[in-house]
């Protein structure tokens, strides 16, 4: 027996998870991982990311109370000039304490999962692992196997949430590098609408695995804005998917930025099942000095008339190494779907490195697709255009930089949420500060 | 003002220019007219220095400083101002930003202060209606989705608000109609003054209509082949290009 894997296993044998209708689900879960192990380079779908690193070190979900980072350090990360539903998770414990759950129109349920369960409602139990498959991803079977802590939305037929629902994952030092195993589930029923944020954020550089798994279902018509903010420590591993399945008429939109990390993979999967269901998904990575950070999205159109878009970009710079997968399967019955996909990739440095395919597995014969995938510098007349306008070439080269990423951050609708992209971006750009004279005043 | 001495230029290593001189004093207007191809757009490039294009033999001084060994901030920031033929789209650079960090970069390298955001609007404002610059324009990405005329309208206008001390035209008139190339020369002329010089570089004698040259001069296969007043581009559009290679060649 793999080390790695007894590790998770003897995890799993001290959490003394209680008995209940997700147990069987649990043990599955477990024997799967059990038998298949972590992901290795002869997959195709981890073909360009080691998990080795991650592998070798013994993270660890026992042990202490998670540290309490204090509500100035909770401050930082929250939103200013946005009025946000909020949960706060400290290296994965749901923080009641730090969390705002005041307000929610009457019969929408927005909770810790883990309480959810332990009450042994049924409705949570029983849709957990129907979005999310844990036979394709053994790090789906592993938090499965850990489910606990996370949030469980519900919105009602019809219910419209206003206020964006923030969900903070919180990470800070704790002695051991510590596991944290998050699971959401998210339940919008016919006509819902809610904005949802996930944001991981390293509060230090301290060493600890996230390994996130949310599951979503859209009823029919129902919307959901879905924001997922990468920014774990550098130090960090993070493995995550959004994992949907959509009814008639509903609409994801996704705006996926990933910052943080030493090892990063995000990946987004998505059925149309039902006519006029429309995905549109956007992207910005942005690796620096040796950080690694993959995205893996799939759409499956499965019924005629369904919609996705993909717009992803990625900035790299130092030793990084990005890879981006896009795959779009048209079912053999899913006639009219229109199906467009971008990946544009910007290396700032020759040491970076840019794994980039996308995927079309076309089954229908009506059908509007199209994909395209770049791997550039910077344009040398826009360069040069600016530098004819006296701006000298180090800050021509940042401010080029920042309108490559701008691009996809600017479809964010959410001014606070933008502003505040806009910032940690430039924040990972050479010369942050020249930029900023460009761009606060926008 | 600007003195080019026997100018070779070599592009992908082959030879453009093939000994320019070229000497245009403060206050004056040269037209510099010429076939495609002749080596006209590579002379403004070159003047605003652009990448790619290999001086082989030659000098080119401005206020009697080496042009050649200025990268080419340092040459906007010395008073030279190219405005281009084909004007790129910049989608995320805002238009006024970037030219107020322009403004700012060039009053820096004069040691004057920099305009605050009022001063710097008074100034945007008053230049924008001698191109009759639509506001909309200002606060979009730079050129990103401008028409062909709305393009070499804004090169006029940051001309205006750079006030360069030599300003290289290069091809501006092209692509544009009547209406929308007399409010160009409009502008240009507005800016005419004895400190300023101005090149413009052009393939038809319709722009000197409206922007009266004190000089023309014909390029044709690299060199300069024939110079004189302004009735010179009468007589070129009348009797077209061949008549000048014609004469040349006897």
């Amino acid at each position: 027996m793999n080390a790695a894997i007894q590790h998770y296993l003897d995890e799993f044998k001290q959490r003394r998870f209680a008995e209940g209708p997700l147990h069987e689900t649990r043990r599955r879960a477990l024997a799967l991982f059990e038998q298949n192990g972590f992901p290795g380079p002869r997959e195709e779908n981890w073909k360009y990311t080691d998990v080795r690193p991650l592998r070798q070190r013994p993270f660890t979900s026992l042990g202490e109370a998670p540290p309490d980072p204090g509500a100035a350090g909770i401050d930082a990360a929250r939103f200013k000039e946005m009025d946000c539903i909020e949960l706060v998770f400290i290296n994965g414990v749901y923080a009641a304490q730090y969390s705002r759950l005041a307000g929610l129109p009457g019969a929408v349920t927005l909770e810790n999962l883990a309480a959810a369960l332990a009450r042994g409602d049924d409705l949570p139990a029983s849709q957990l692992t129907r979005y999310a498959d844990d036979q394709a991803s053994m790090f789906t079977a592993l938090n499965t196997a850990f489910i606990g802590h996370g949030v469980y939305l519900n919105i009602p037929r019809g219910t419209v949430v206003e206020r964006p629902i923030n969900i903070l994952y919180l990470s800070k030092a704790n002695g051991q590098p510590h596991a944290a195993h998050p699971r959401n589930l998210l339940i919008l029923n016919e006509g819902a609408e809610a904005t949802l944020i996930e944001s991981y954020i390293g509060l230090d550089e301290a060493d600890y695995f996230t390994n996130t798994v949310s599951e979503v279902a859209l009823g029919a018509g129902a919307v959901l804005k879905h924001y997922k903010i990468q920014q774990e420590s550098l130090n960090a591993c993070h493995i995550g998917s959004l994992n949907v399945r959509q009814d008639r008429d509903s609409k994801l939109e996704s705006h996926s930025i990933a910052l943080g990390g030493a090892l990063a993979r995000n990946d987004i999967h998505s059925r149309l099942a039902a006519q006029g269901a429309a995905i549109d998904m956007n992207g910005l990575y942005m690796p620096n000095g040796q950080q690694h950070i993959d995205n893996h999205t799939r759409v499956d159109h499965l019924e005629p008339r369904t919609f996705s878009m993909e717009n992803y970009r990625g900035v790299l710079n130092g030793k990084s190494h990005a890879v981006f997968n896009g795959k779009v399967v048209v079912h053999p019955q899913a006639q009219k779907i229109e199906a467009h996909q971008n990946n544009a990739n910007l290396l700032l440095s020759d040491h970076a490195e840019i794994d980039t395919k996308p995927e079309l597995e076309i089954h229908a014969d009506d059908v509007k697709c199209s994909h395209g995938a770049t791997v550039g510098q910077l344009d040398k007349d826009m360069l040069f255009y600016l530098r004819a306008r006296a701006i000298d070439e180090e800050r021509a080269r940042s401010l080029l930089t920042y309108a490559f990423a701008d691009e996809v951050i600017s479809r964010i609708a959410l001014p606070p949420i933008r502003g505040r992209l806009e910032y940690l971006v430039v924040g990972q750009l050479p010369d942050a500060a020249l930029i900023r004279e460009f761009t606060h005043a926008h | 003002m600007l003195n080019i001495l026997d100018l070779h230029v070599r592009v992908d290593n082959k030879a453009i220019l093939r000994g320019v001189d070229l000497h245009v004093r403060a206050g004056e207007a040269h037209a510099i007219m010429g076939p495609n191809g002749s080596g006209k757009s590579t002379l403004a490039n070159v003047l605003a220095g652009r990448d790619g294009y290999e001086v082989s033999r030659g000098s080119v001084a401005f206020e009697g400083e080496d042009l050649l060994e200025l990268a080419p901030e340092e040459r906007a920031c010395a008073g030279i101002f190219l405005a281009f033929q084909y004007p790129v789209e910049i989608p995320g650079v805002n238009n006024v930003y970037l030219l107020k960090a322009a403004v700012n970069a060039i009053r820096k390298s004069r040691g004057e202060p920099e305009l605050d955001a009022v001063e710097f609007l008074g100034l945007v404002k008053q230049k924008m209606k001698l191109v009759r610059m639509k506001e909309e324009l200002l606060n979009r990405s730079v050129n990103e989705g401008f028409s062909g005329g709305e393009k070499k309208r804004n090169e006029i206008f940051q001309m205006a608000v750079l006030e360069p001390k030599l300003a290289i035209l290069d091809e501006t008139d092209s692509g544009l109609d009547i209406d929308a190339l007399k409010i160009v020369a409009e502008g240009v002329n507005s800016l005419r003054n004895q400190e300023r010089a101005i090149v413009l570089v052009t393939h038809y004698q319709r722009l000197l209509d409206y922007i009266k040259p004190d000089r023309v001069h014909v390029l044709s296969n690299g060199r300069i082949i024939k110079s004189g007043g302004p009735g010179l581009a009468l007589e070129l559009e009348q009797k077209g290009y061949d008549w000048i290679a014609g004469t040349e060649a006897a």
